[in-house]
C-alpha cells in the first residue's frame, strides 16, 4: 500500500514535470495552442455569407414576355445584376471560369408558351458553389425571385402555373462547407498535438540523455512514457473543447449530436493519436526524425486521405482502400455524423470500434518495441 | 566487496563486446574504468547498472545480482553520464526534487537535504534558476550532487568531466573525493589520463577484456612509464 502511494506520487511528479516542459517552452505552446486557434479562425473568416450584386448570365432561347419579366425582376433585386446574355447553354462553363459570374440562368425553349399552355416550365439555375455558403445563399435568393414571380402570375391570371427550377451546384456538388472542415481540422490538429508533440517530447529525452538517467533509476520505463502522455491527453481535450467553442460561436456550426458522445468519440481518437506518437518515439532516435515521421507519416495522410480536403467517395478505389487504415478517416467520418448530421451514437459505432481496435493494436506494438529496445 | 564481477560476458550475435571480465571493487574505493572507444566499457557499465542482461557470467553490485535483481541494483546506485543529464527547463530545486523522488525520498527529507547540498556546492543562490542558465561546470557539479543525493552505495560516472575546463574538473574531483570519504564507492570512466592518476585503482579494457588492473603507481612501474598516459598508449595502441 505504502509502495503504491509512493509510486503514485512519483507518477504525478513526472506528470507535473511534463507540464513544466510544455508551459516553459514558447514554441511548444505556440504549436499546441496557437495553431488550432489560428486555423479555426482562418477558416471562420474565410467564409463570407454576404451576398450582393452577384453577376448573372442568362441564356434565354425563348426570349418572350415571361422570361424578360423574370430577368428584369432578378436584375432589379439588390442581390443580382444581369450582366450577360449567352448565345448557347454551353457558354455557361466559360463565363464561370472567367470568375465574375456567380449564377447562370437557363430558360427552356418556348418558356412562356409552355408555362401558359401546360402550366409547367423548366428553368435551370447553375451556381458557382466553390464557396458553398455563398452558393447556397445565391440559390435561395434566386429561388425566391422565381417563386415571387410565380406568385404574381397566379394573382394576375388565376391559372396555376409551376416553374420548376432545377438547381445545379457547380464545382462543389456536395456543398462541402466550412462546417465540414471542422472535423477534418480536428483530426489534423490532434495528429499535430498528440502524435507529433508527444513523439518529439519522448525523443527529446533520449537525445538529451535524461532518458538514460531515468532508465538507470528504479522508475519503471513505462511510467516515464505514460507520464509523458497524460499532459498531452489533457491538453488535447482542452484544445478539442476550444475548437468546439470556436466552431459554435465563431463559425456558427450547429452541433446537432450528443455532446457527451462527441467528447467520448474525440477522446478515443486522441488516444489513437497519442499511441501513434508513442509508436514513432520507439522507432526514431532524433527529434528531427520524429517531426519528419509524424509530419510525413501522419499529418500528410490526414490532409490528403482522411476526407478532410478531398472527398473519399471520389477517390480511386485503391486510395479509398488505403484511407481505411488512416485513423483520422474514421474520426472525420464519425465526427461529421455526430456534429453535422446529429445522428444517434449507434450510427458511429463502427467508427468507434475501428478506432478502439487501432488504439489497442498500436499500443501493443509500441509497448513491445519499448521492451525490446530496453533489453 | 561492493562490486564483484565474475567471468561476465556479453555477446551481440557473433561479436563479443565484453569477454569474461573478472574484478572486484571495495567500499569507498575510487575505481577508474578505462579503455579506448569501442573497447566494451559502455556495454560493461550497462550490465553493472542492471540495464542489460549478461550473456554469461555473474555479477553482484551493492550486494544484488545484476541479472536477477536489476531493480534492487538500480535502487542502490547513482548514475551520471557524459551527456549532461538534468532537465534544462526545470529549476535547480525541481530537478533535485524529481530525481530524489524517483529514489523514494519523501518531501520533507528532500527539502531539508536540498538546502544542505546547494550550500555545500555553492549553488544556494541558484536554487530557483533554470538549469539551462547555469555554466557547464556548475551543471556537472549539480548533476553529481543529484546522482549521490539519495546516498547510494555506488555511483557510476560515465565520463563525467567531458568538455569541462581544467579548474572545474579539479573541483569536480574534489567532490568525488568527498563522496568517497563518506563511504560511497566511485566507479568512473574517463578519457583524461591525468584523472586516472586520481583513482585508487584503475583497470584498462582492450577488446572486451580487462588487460591490466592495479594502482596507478604500480602500473607506471610495471610499464616503466612516466604517467598513465604512457601506460594507456602501450596497452591500447
Amino acid at each position: 500500500m505504502i509502495m503504491k502511494k509512493k509510486n503514485n506520487s512519483q507518477f504525478f511528479a513526472f506528470v507535473r514535470k511534463e507540464f513544466y516542459h510544455i508551459f516553459r517552452d514558447v514554441r511548444t505552446m505556440l504549436v499546441i495552442i496557437g495553431i488550432p486557434v489560428i486555423q479555426i479562425l482562418l477558416i471562420g473568416f474565410a467564409i463570407s455569407t454576404e451576398v450582393k450584386n452577384v453577376e448573372v448570365a442568362v441564356y434565354d432561347p425563348s426570349n418572350d414576355e415571361v422570361t424578360n419579366r423574370i430577368i428584369n425582376q432578378m436584375d432589379a433585386s439588390e442581390y443580382f445584376n444581369v450582366t450577360r446574355r449567352l448565345k448557347s447553354a454551353n457558354e455557361a462553363d466559360e463565363v464561370f471560369k472567367k470568375g465574375q459570374t456567380g449564377l447562370v440562368v437557363v430558360f427552356c425553349e418556348g418558356f412562356g408558351e409552355r408555362l401558359y399552355h401546360t402550366g409547367d416550365a423548366a428553368i435551370q439555375l447553375l451556381i458557382d458553389a466553390s464557396d458553398p455558403n455563398h452558393g447556397t445563399t445565391v440559390s435561395s435568393y434566386a429561388g425566391s425571385v422565381i417563386a415571387g414571380y410565380q406568385q404574381e402570375l397566379l394573382q394576375e391570371t388565376n391559372v396555376p402555373v409551376r416553374i420548376n427550377p432545377e438547381i445545379r451546384m457547380l464545382y462543389n456538388p456536395e456543398m462541402r462547407s466550412a462546417y465540414n472542415f471542422v472535423p477534418g481540422l480536428m483530426g489534423m490538429i490532434f495528429m499535430l498535438v498528440c502524435a507529433m508533440m508527444t513523439s518529439v517530447a519522448i525523443v527529446r529525452e533520449k537525445e538529451s540523455g535524461t532518458m538514460e538517467v531515468l532508465l538507470v533509476s528504479p522508475v519503471k520505463p513505462i511510467y516515464v512514457v505514460i507520464s509523458k502522455l497524460v499532459p498531452y491527453f489533457i491538453i488535447s481535450w482542452v484544445i478539442f473543447i476550444i475548437i468546439l467553442l470556436l466552431s459554435v460561436f465563431v463559425l456558427g456550426v450547429p452541433i446537432s449530436g450528443s455532446l457527451v458522445w462527441l467528447n467520448i468519440f474525440a477522446l478515443i481518437f486522441i488516444i489513437v493519436a497519442l499511441s501513434l506518437g508513442l509508436l514513432i518515439s520507439t522507432v526514431v532516435k532524433t527529434q528531427v526524425a520524429a517531426i519528419l515521421a509524424s509530419g510525413m507519416g501522419l499529418i500528410m495522410p490526414v490532409m490528403i486521405l482522411s476526407g478532410y480536403v478531398f472527398p473519399i467517395e471520389s477517390m480511386p478505389p485503391i486510395l479509398q482502400w488505403i484511407s481505411g487504415i488512416i485513423p483520422a478517416r474514421w474520426f472525420v467520418s464519425g465526427a461529421k455524423k455526430l456534429i453535422i448530421e446529429g445522428v444517434p451514437v449507434r450510427f458511429v459505432l463502427k467508427e468507434m470500434l475501428i478506432l478502439l481496435g487501432m488504439a489497442i493494436l498500436i499500443i501493443t506494438v509500441s509497448l513491445r518495441n519499448i521492451k525490446t529496445r530496453l533489453e | 566487496m561492493i562490486i564483484k564481477i565474475d567471468n561476465l560476458t556479453k555477446c551481440f550475435g557473433d561479436f563479443t563486446a565484453v569477454d569474461h571480465i573478472t574484478f572486484s571493487v571495495g567500499k569507498g574505493e575510487i575505481f577508474g574504468f578505462l579503455g579506448a572507444n569501442g573497447a566494451g566499457k559502455t556495454t560493461a557499465m550497462r550490465m553493472f547498472c542492471g540495464l542489460s542482461k549478461p550473456t554469461s557470467g555473474e555479477g553482484r553490485v551493492a550486494g544484488y545480482d545484476i541479472a536477477k535483481q536489476p531493480e534492487m541494483v538500480k535502487k542502490n546506485i547513482g548514475y551520471m553520464s557524459q551527456k549532461f543529464s538534468l532537465y534544462e527547463d526545470l529549476k535547480v530545486w525541481e530537478n533535485i526534487r524529481l530525481f530524489a523522488g524517483i529514489y523514494g525520498l519523501d518531501g520533507k527529507q528532500i527539502s531539508r537535504k536540498t538546502d544542505i547540498t546547494l550550500k555545500r556546492i555553492g549553488l544556494m543562490n541558484e536554487k530557483n534558476t533554470l538549469v539551462k542558465e547555469l555554466p557547464l561546470g556548475w551543471k556537472q557539479k549539480l548533476a553529481f550532487s543529484v546522482a549521490i543525493f539519495h546516498e547510494p552505495k555506488i555511483v557510476f560516472l560515465d565520463e563525467p568531466t567531458g568538455g569541462v575546463d581544467p579548474i572545474a574538473r579539479r573541483q569536480f574531483w574534489e567532490m568525488i573525493y568527498e563522496a568517497a570519504e563518506k563511504g560511497i564507492t566511485v566507479f568512473v570512466t574517463t578519457h583524461y589520463m591525468d584523472e586516472a592518476e586520481y583513482c585508487n585503482r584503475v583497470s584498462i579494457m582492450v577488446d572486451g577484456r580487462i588487460k591490466v588492473l592495479d594502482t596507478p603507481g604500480r602500473l607506471k612501474d610495471r610499464f616503466h612509464a612516466k604517467n598513465m598516459d604512457e601506460v594507456f598508449r602501450q596497452l591500447a595502441r
